[in-house]
């Protein structure tokens, strides 16, 4: 595992992508073929099976450590990641070996096997003999969630550079539900026509904020709008008699829309279709609200009940595949042409419903619609370039999102947490208040928005003018306002306010503002009237 | 009832048998100051009480006090009570302050390390009945590497930029920390060039008789891309600003406790953080707090809640007391605008 350390080293220690990428390629080029493979697969989001609990984990740690759990517990929110507290709060190791990586993940799926004690046993010896670096990734390959600066695309970048390979055809290689456990790297990577995954989906095409008004985008006609939806962007692949439905994140969805499998009925084999997951009232023909999609969120089997109260809908807006051919290089329109083709004709019940264009004569008038969106249950418009191809990943160009402003409230901080990980020393989790009478009621936290020499003032102030203290929460006196942004806001029982808000984020500090002059409940109260 | 030796106010820890302040925060009378940093040597008291080592420092930075000075280990006697000041190991001059009253003995720790760096004073411990303890990385995830290792590693990086035609930026805190550094560092792998904040405080320690290597001040006319394979010594404040771009191709580094953590690593850092800190880690703290045989302990700075918890939990009574210090964050930016 030496080497794989000093790659995670080599790229944990520079912020420059080129650094990353040829410290990548270098390992592809070197490593054995099964370290290879495991490496793709943990930096594109797969990991082994989890063979131990974090709670053990933390149980067996405290007690190597010498420190009570609870000590453990506290000391993880402030690092931030349980992994590193673990290799953190252990002593030294007593010995030293360099075995590879796929062998310590082949040891860790062995663990499923043997009882507990030997578990316990095994892992105790594996935290002996490994490093404070080593010890950090044995343990990543445990918890999972290897967030180390490395993406997908940049790892694609320097395989393509290790491999010769166009780094296109890898990215399409590396998608889809492949594990290490029943792949190769022979198979997946240099096999000449590896056998074509049926459930493949492609590189989803993401869309750049666009901040300056569209005029700059040259002609209206050049251009085609729809609504940007709030809901989950899935691609929706029919092949060989099956479906799959794959989420941006390239997480495999299709369990949890069961909705989704009667698109069979109507769709032939060999189209995929690029859209947004949404929660549909099918007799209002409108989305329901984010909250009623949030139900089913997370959730990997639905209840009868819920399929009733929240069913989901694809809204389709791009065909990336018809009749089994990629139609990625054919041009926006007709793409957009052959899918309303495919789907026009479907019945009303037909879960799969064409996200409709907006037309528009100039871009004013397009701002005018675009003022609407809330009416629509959106939160914008998508510009996408009538002649452009299907590109792969955040592409400037041809594709925009023009989100509405956000909704905004002014708000007095009441109470302050520490950050974690990266934030560690710095107060950076707030409670915010709004006036009711003469008492601040608290309806919202916000972590982000700040920049870090702001996060670093208000951390001084907190520190000053703590009033109380709950724990890890301080409560301060009221005294700052800050302006806080957010998407959209919803009745909510569970909330003293009675309300919640999607996406709330500090977008300025009121240093201008007095206290008494941020906005009141009564005024949260009429945003929910208007938008909730 | 007796009154207690030292108790917690709004201006800071307060000595009622002598009438003094200890580090205190706000404008007072009389001020006993463990050591020169920002946030614990403060201006506008009347009178100030610091060792012999700290009161170059604090001139430097103060301006004109009043200032009286005291040798370590020499007792003075405050109204009804008797002090004395003891190293504290954490930066030239800085001192634990022991104060008795009435047979009883309480100490302030300022802030401490309990490792000897060969540079500062080394940490003495002070047997007491009540022990007021910094606790900035009093959880257990904050252990140091020997100060030997990590000189190896500042070094081994220093020499591989020099090797790659890139100067080595390392920030540091203006008091302390930067001379700390210049006392580890292998000189002969290039030239060592100091921003004004550094500098300054080097001139007032070396007239001190501070032992500390050549170093070349950056001045505006400076041509800083002639100091081939440079390390260059700034407060981190100063990293990333126009200043800092002066020096053509860099590898930026920042030596702190807080690199312990990779966030904060990946937050503050640029390219490389080394684990090198002037406060005690969590063994440290254990360590100094047993030494003391204190029943009490109170704990001010850091993670005082989850600090104080564990001890008590290991039979101290423990008590966690509010603070203003602000870290040296505060010490950064006060350098800087001095600078």
């Amino acid at each position: 595992m030496k080497d794989f350390a000093r790659l995670f080293t080599a790229v944990d220690q520079t912020t420059r992508t080129t650094a990353k990428t040829k410290a990548l390629a270098e390992f592809f080029r070197e490593a054995s073929d099964d370290d290879k493979l495991w490496t793709i697969a943990l930096f594109s989001g797969r990991r082994p099976k989890r063979a131990v609990t974090t709670t053990q984990l933390r149980e067996w740690a405290s007690e190597r450590a010498g420190i009570p759990l609870w000590l453990l517990e506290e000391s993880y929110p402030i690092v931030g990641d349980l992994a590193e507290t673990i290799a953190l709060v252990l002593p030294p190791a007593a010995q030293e070996t360099d075995r590879p990586l796929s062998h310590w993940i082949k040891d860790l799926g062995g663990l499923a096997q043997v009882d507990i004690d030997v578990r316990r046993g095994r892992i105790l010896a594996a935290w002996d003999q490994l490093d404070a670096t080593e010890r950090f990734l044995f343990n990543k390959l445990i918890t999972g969630g290897w967030r180390i600066g490395v993406s997908q695309k940049l790892m694609t970048r320097a395989l393509a550079q290790a491999t010769g390979q166009d780094e296109a055809a890898l990215a399409l290689k590396l998608m889809g539900g492949w594990t290490p456990d029943d792949t190769t790297y022979h198979d997946l990577i240099e096999a000449e026509d590896a056998q074509a995954d049926l459930s493949r989906p492609y590189p989803f095409y993401l869309a750049y904020q666009l901040d300056d008004p569209a005029a700059d985008l040259g002609s209206p006609d050049d251009w085609q709008a729809e609504w940007k939806w709030d809901g989950i962007r899935g691609q929706l692949v029919v092949r060989g008699g099956a479906h799959h439905l794959w989420s941006r994140g390239e997480e495999l969805m299709t369990d949890r829309f069961p909705e989704l499998a009667r698109a069979r009925d109507f769709l032939p084999d060999g189209t995929v279709i690029d859209g947004e997951v949404m929660a549909w009232d099918a007799e209002a023909r409108q989305p329901l609200p984010f909250n009623t999609l949030q139900q089913r969120i997370g959730r990997k089997t639905v209840p009868k009940k819920l399929l009733r109260e929240a069913p989901v809908s694809i809204l389709a807006y791009d065909l990336l595949e018809q009749d089994g051919a990629d139609l990625r290089d054919v041009p926006m329109q007709d793409r957009r042409a052959r899918l309303d083709a495919l789907i026009a004709g479907l019945p009303e019940d037909a879960p799969v419903l064409p996200s409709p264009l907006v037309a528009f004569s100039d871009w004013d008038d397009l701002a005018r619609q675009r003022a609407t969106a809330r009416d629509f249950r959106a939160e914008g418009v998508m510009l996408k370039r009538k002649d452009s191809p299907y590109l792969s990943g955040r592409k400037k160009g041809d594709w925009w999102k023009w989100k509405l402003d956000p909704l905004t409230i002014d708000a007095v901080m009441i109470y302050a947490q520490q950050g974690s990980g990266r934030r560690a020393n710095l107060f950076t989790d707030f409670t915010f208040a709004v006036w009711d009478g003469d008492a601040l009621v608290p309806f919202t936290k916000a972590y982000s928005g700040l920049t870090d020499a702001e996060f670093d003032k208000i951390t001084r102030w907190v520190r000053r003018n703590t009033v109380e203290r709950y724990g890890p929460v301080r409560q301060v006196t009221p005294h700052h306002v800050f302006e806080i942004a957010f998407e959209g806001i919803q009745a909510s029982p569970r909330h003293k306010s009675g309300v919640a808000l999607r996406f709330p984020r500090m977008s300025r500090w009121r240093h201008d503002k007095p206290k008494d002059e941020a906005n009141t409940l009564a005024d949260l109260k009429d945003m929910l009237a208007a938008y909730g | 009832m007796t009154q207690r030796v030292l108790t917690f106010t709004e201006r800071g820890i307060y000595c009622p048998a002598g009438d003094f302040y200890i580090d205190p925060w706000r404008p007072v009378d009389r001020a006993l100051i463990t050591h020169g940093h920002a946030d614990h040597a403060r201006e506008g008291h009347a009178r100030y009480l610091a060792t012999e080592a700290a009161a170059p420092v604090m001139r430097y930075r103060l301006g004109e006090i009043d200032l009286e000075t005291i040798r370590y280990g020499e007792t003075r006697r405050i109204g009804d009570a008797t002090v004395s000041f003891h190293p504290a190991g954490h930066i030239p001059g800085s001192a634990q302050v022991r104060v008795e009253v009435g047979g009883e003995v309480w100490v302030v720790s300022g802030d401490y390390k309990t490792e000897k760096d060969g540079f500062c004073e080394d940490f003495e411990p002070v047997t007491c009945h009540s022990f007021i303890t910094e606790c900035t990385f009093g959880l257990p995830v904050f252990t140091w590497e020997s100060q030997a290792t990590v000189a190896e590693e500042i070094n081994t990086w220093w020499a591989k930029n020099a090797a790659e035609g890139r100067t080595s930026m390392l920030g540091a805190y203006s008091l302390g920390k930067a001379q700390r550094l210049l006392a580890l560092v292998d000189p002969s792998i290039g030239p060592v060039l100091t921003h004004g904040a550094v500098e300054g405080t080097n001139g007032v320690l070396r007239a001190q008789g501070y032992n500390l290597p050549d170093t070349t001040q950056v001045l505006p006319d400076t041509d800083a891309k002639s100091y081939k394979g440079a390390l260059v010594l700034a407060p981190p404040s100063a990293l990333g600003t126009p200043w800092a771009r002066r020096f053509g191709p860099v590898s930026a580094a920042f030596a702190s406790g807080w690199m312990r953590l990779r966030g904060v690593r990946r937050r503050r850092a640029g390219d490389r953080g080394f684990v090198l800190s002037d406060h005690a880690d969590w063994d440290g703290l254990i360590g100094a707090i047993r030494e003391t045989g204190a029943e009490n302990v109170y704990c001010t700075h850091g993670y005082t809640d989850i600090f104080a918890r564990w001890l008590k939990s290991e039979g101290w009574n423990a008590e966690v007391v509010p603070t203003e210090f602000g870290g040296e964050e505060d010490e950064d930016r006060a350098a800087t605008e001095a600078a």
